[in-house]
């Protein structure tokens, strides 16, 4: 009885500290503009505002890093895979599961203290699975978009929504699967629903009342600039979406997005035009949304080569110059460095086999080469790379991200009509096989079998060297990978891959270091050490 | 530990194209004969299959856990209105949804689905099963190294399901020009362990340290390519193409057509 009694003290004199400690501990934006100098928190999708995806941490060497036991396994409830990013702060780790479910989970023991479920209305579409990326949060709130388009804000301590509101018309297949990002006092998201005819944007909402601030279309209306890089009504369906985080630079107060493909996919002789600001990277005001600059990597697309990567940031002494630059592996096959104040182009070069185009100009455009119909285009449909996340290690100077090497796709234009909330491709494609009828890889593994084998396509993490363009060295899987990257201050980088191994390179030399078979680590490489 | 490279040769991908179309001038239109569908529906089928289902499912419709829809592999459907149901009323707790299709366009995706995802309607000679098993048996000598329904080496892959899991093209070409054919994965493999062993066979898996194999005396062997001194994939199959008469080759796929898991 006397026992019970004391332990019933200590926990309550152990919850007033709990509380006195959130408390104190809110995640303002001051401190995730300084995220990366609290390495153990992870506060935005990318670790900080450069999205680097590199960690200060330095207490996991190459010496040490076969002595890491796996500390727990949170078992999701839901068949697919977790592409949720998990956003940490103070101990508290959240995590998204399909299809948008939201978890505060005790980072240390893998305990959930909240579960918050979204159902999505039934008739929410996606090309490519109930995917959600993950959570932002900011002060007390934790912010998720949602697959019938709506974007709703939690009590972060009680998983209780605060406020839900529509980003787009899911009746027309607008779509959420990005986390956000927050700045300042808005929430942004982009839209997804390429694959339906949708027309693009980002939007910024209050923070505090889900209000939307300001909402920039990525392709331009009437009157704007750029309206004449489509024809005719075009571009009332021509896709655009953007469903990946993007980054901001706060000195020039711009946030920059990867838009995603035009629509149809496939037939782009349906859309003359550049069809802007498709396949690009868009620089928009931060308070304002306004479009400041923009880069496009894929004119008239006719490959689905989403620019969704992750704009990643660095300031760096660039051949001699010190510079705003970004780097970017696009899903075109080439790999750019640009400037980020201008959006001019700087470098751009192959980084897998390439025959759509036979080079870019002096302004970064590709030269294309379209092949005839029936013959293979490398890289394929899912490019090679996708979204993603890469890291940049500002010791080493170098760029890593994980490619998909030898794989093509053969693709079919064909006239498609837009009807709403309907696929609206322009065609289909099948992937490049060794033998015909032979299995080939798609978006996700889910056969614990390669009977495909690496001759359809592999896995390549390549660490690029941003000065040159060029490769310095590469590490290959047997099986193609949608792993992101993390690397750190001990010059370690970890990743996965479908096999399901979790590997730790090192980032200057790209040997193996370990790896251990986890199951499956689809996830990106920012697993919490 | 150097590996030796473990990259194949690849065909080249002009040679791979030509092969396609040699087989596009090959076929001749099928004969529909009792078939349910028209062979314009496996058309329409395979047109909204790509646009509709191939994202999720795949190009040959093996991508969801489960599922095979090629060779008739479902979850829990059986009839063609199971499928229906499906394909309008979604399925698995959302996580395929519910497909809002014009009827014709639902009729041609069960008619592709039936088809065995073959949209060109490969007519191939399909000749005598009985005739071709004593083939298969004999003259053929297929016999010498495949295994059907727990009779025969297990060295090649065992055939008992070939005729549910493949097209009569398919087989065809099997015989006759193995080396197109073949599966990367059943590629004849000959590796050299540290311990100065030499095992041959098939992979049954791979991944990036591991290999799992069927070796040449019906064991199964699981190898870290850090324990291999080498590691050859060799990209020609162990048979030759047949040197049967084309009657032959007809009976022989005839029979290939008629296993269908066990009786």
């Amino acid at each position: 009885m006397r026992t019970t009694m004391k332990i019933r003290k200590y926990g309550i004199a152990f919850l007033l500290i709990l509380l006195a400690t959130n408390v104190s501990a809110q995640v303002s934006f001051e401190r995730i503009l300084n995220a990366e100098d609290e390495p153990e928190n992870w506060l935005t999708y990318n670790g900080g505002y450069k999205s680097q995806r590199y960690s200060k941490l330095d207490q996991i060497t190459p010496e040490n890093v076969s002595d890491l036991k796996l500390q727990w396994t949170l078992q999701n409830q839901v068949f697919g895979a977790w592409q949720s990013n998990p956003i940490v702060a103070d101990g508290i780790m959240y995590i998204t599961e399909r299809p948008n479910s939201v978890m505060a989970v005790d980072a240390i023991t893998g305990r959930v203290f909240w579960k918050y479920r979204h159902v999505p209305a039934e008739n929410a579409l996606v090309c490519c699975g109930a995917n959600n990326r993950g959570v932002a949060i900011l002060d007390d709130k934790v912010f998720m978009g949602t697959l019938d388009a709506r974007l709703v804000a939690l009590d972060r301590i009680t998983g209780s929504p605060v406020w839900d509101v529509e980003v787009g018309d899911v009746n027309q297949a607008y779509s959420v699967t990005m986390a956000p990002l927050v700045v300042k006092d808005k929430v942004i998201v982009g839209v997804g629903g390429g694959e339906f005819g949708i027309r693009g944007y980002v939007a910024a909402y209050d923070a505090d009342t889900g209000e939307e601030a300001w909402k920039t279309y990525t392709i331009p209306g009437p009157g704007e600039p750029n309206h004449d890089s489509w024809e005719g009504d075009d571009w009332e369906h021509g896709g655009a979406p953007v469903w990946i985080t993007g980054s901001f630079d706060p000195e020039l107060n711009l946030t920059y997005w990867g838009v995603g493909n035009p629509g149809p996919d496939w037939n782009a002789g349906q859309r003359p035009g550049d069809n802007l600001y498709s396949d690009s990277v868009i620089a928009l005001d931060a308070d304002s949304g306004e479009l400041k600059w923009y880069f496009q990597f894929t004119p008239n697309d006719a490959y689905d080569y989403d620019s969704v990567q992750v704009p990643v940031l660095a300031d760096i002494v660039w051949r001699g110059t010190p510079s705003k630059v970004m780097m970017w592996a696009n899903r075109n096959g080439y790999f750019y460095v640009l400037d980020r104040v201008t959006g001019k182009f700087l470098e751009g070069k192959p980084y897998v086999t390439v025959n759509w185009s036979s080079g870019l100009d002096e302004n970064g455009r590709p030269i294309p080469t379209p092949q005839d119909e029936g013959m293979p285009t490398f890289p394929g449909n899912q490019g090679g790379t996708n979204w993603y996340p890469p890291s940049f290690s500002p010791r080493t100077g170098l760029f890593y991200f994980s490619a998909w090497q030898d794989y093509a796709t053969i693709y079919r234009a064909e006239e498609s009509e837009y009807e709403p909330g309907r696929a609206f491709l322009g065609g289909g494609f099948s992937v490049l096989a060794p033998a015909p009828g032979a299995p080939t890889i798609g978006i996700g593994r889910t056969n614990p079998i390669n009977n495909w084998t690496n001759e359809v396509g592999f896995a390549s993490l390549k660490a690029m060297d941003p000065q040159t363009g060029e490769e310095v060295w590469s590490y290959d899987q047997f099986d193609v990978s949608d792993s992101g990257m993390l690397t750190t201050a001990s010059d370690l980088l970890f990743t996965g891959g479908r096999e399901g191994y979790f590997h730790a390179v090192d980032a200057r030399s790209g040997d193996s270091v370990v790896e251990r078979q986890l199951g499956r680590t689809d996830c990106d490489g920012a697993s919490y050490l | 530990m150097e590996i030796p490279s473990l990259r194949i040769s690849r065909l080249p991908s002009l040679a791979l194209c030509a092969v396609f179309s040699f087989c596009a001038q090959q076929t001749v239109a099928q004969e529909v004969g009792d078939h349910q569908y028209t062979s314009e529906a496996v058309e329409t089928g395979s047109r909204v299959y790509t646009q509709q289902c191939a994202l999720c499912h795949g190009p040959q419709g093996d991508l969801v856990d489960g599922i095979d829809l090629s060779i008739g592999q479902f979850r829990n459907a059986q009839s063609d209105s199971d499928l229906v149901g499906v394909i309008s009323g979604g399925a698995a707790e959302g996580r395929m949804p519910a497909f809002n299709l014009r009827a014709e366009e639902m009729n041609g995706i069960i008619a592709f689905i039936r088809a065995g995802f073959d949209p060109e309607g490969v007519a191939v000679r399909i000749g005598d099963p009985a005739r071709g098993k004593a083939l298969f048996e004999g003259k053929g000598e297929c016999a010498d190294c495949h295994r059907v329904r727990g009779v025969g080496p297990r060295t090649a892959p065992d055939l008992s399901n070939i005729g549910a899991i493949r097209t009569p093209a398919s087989l065809q070409r099997n015989l006759l020009d193995p080396a197109t054919a073949l599966l990367p994965i059943n590629r004849p493999v000959r590796l050299v362990t540290r311990n100065e062993e030499t095992i041959v066979g098939r992979r049954l898996n791979e991944d990036t340290y591991t290999v799992q194999i069927i070796d040449s005396q019906e064991r199964l062997r699981s190898l870290k390519k850090s324990d291999l001194v080498s590691y050859e994939i060799s990209d020609q199959p162990s048979k030759q193409p047949t040197d049967m008469t084309s009657d032959e080759v007809a009976d022989v796929v005839g029979y290939l057509l008629s296993l269908r898991g066990i009786e």
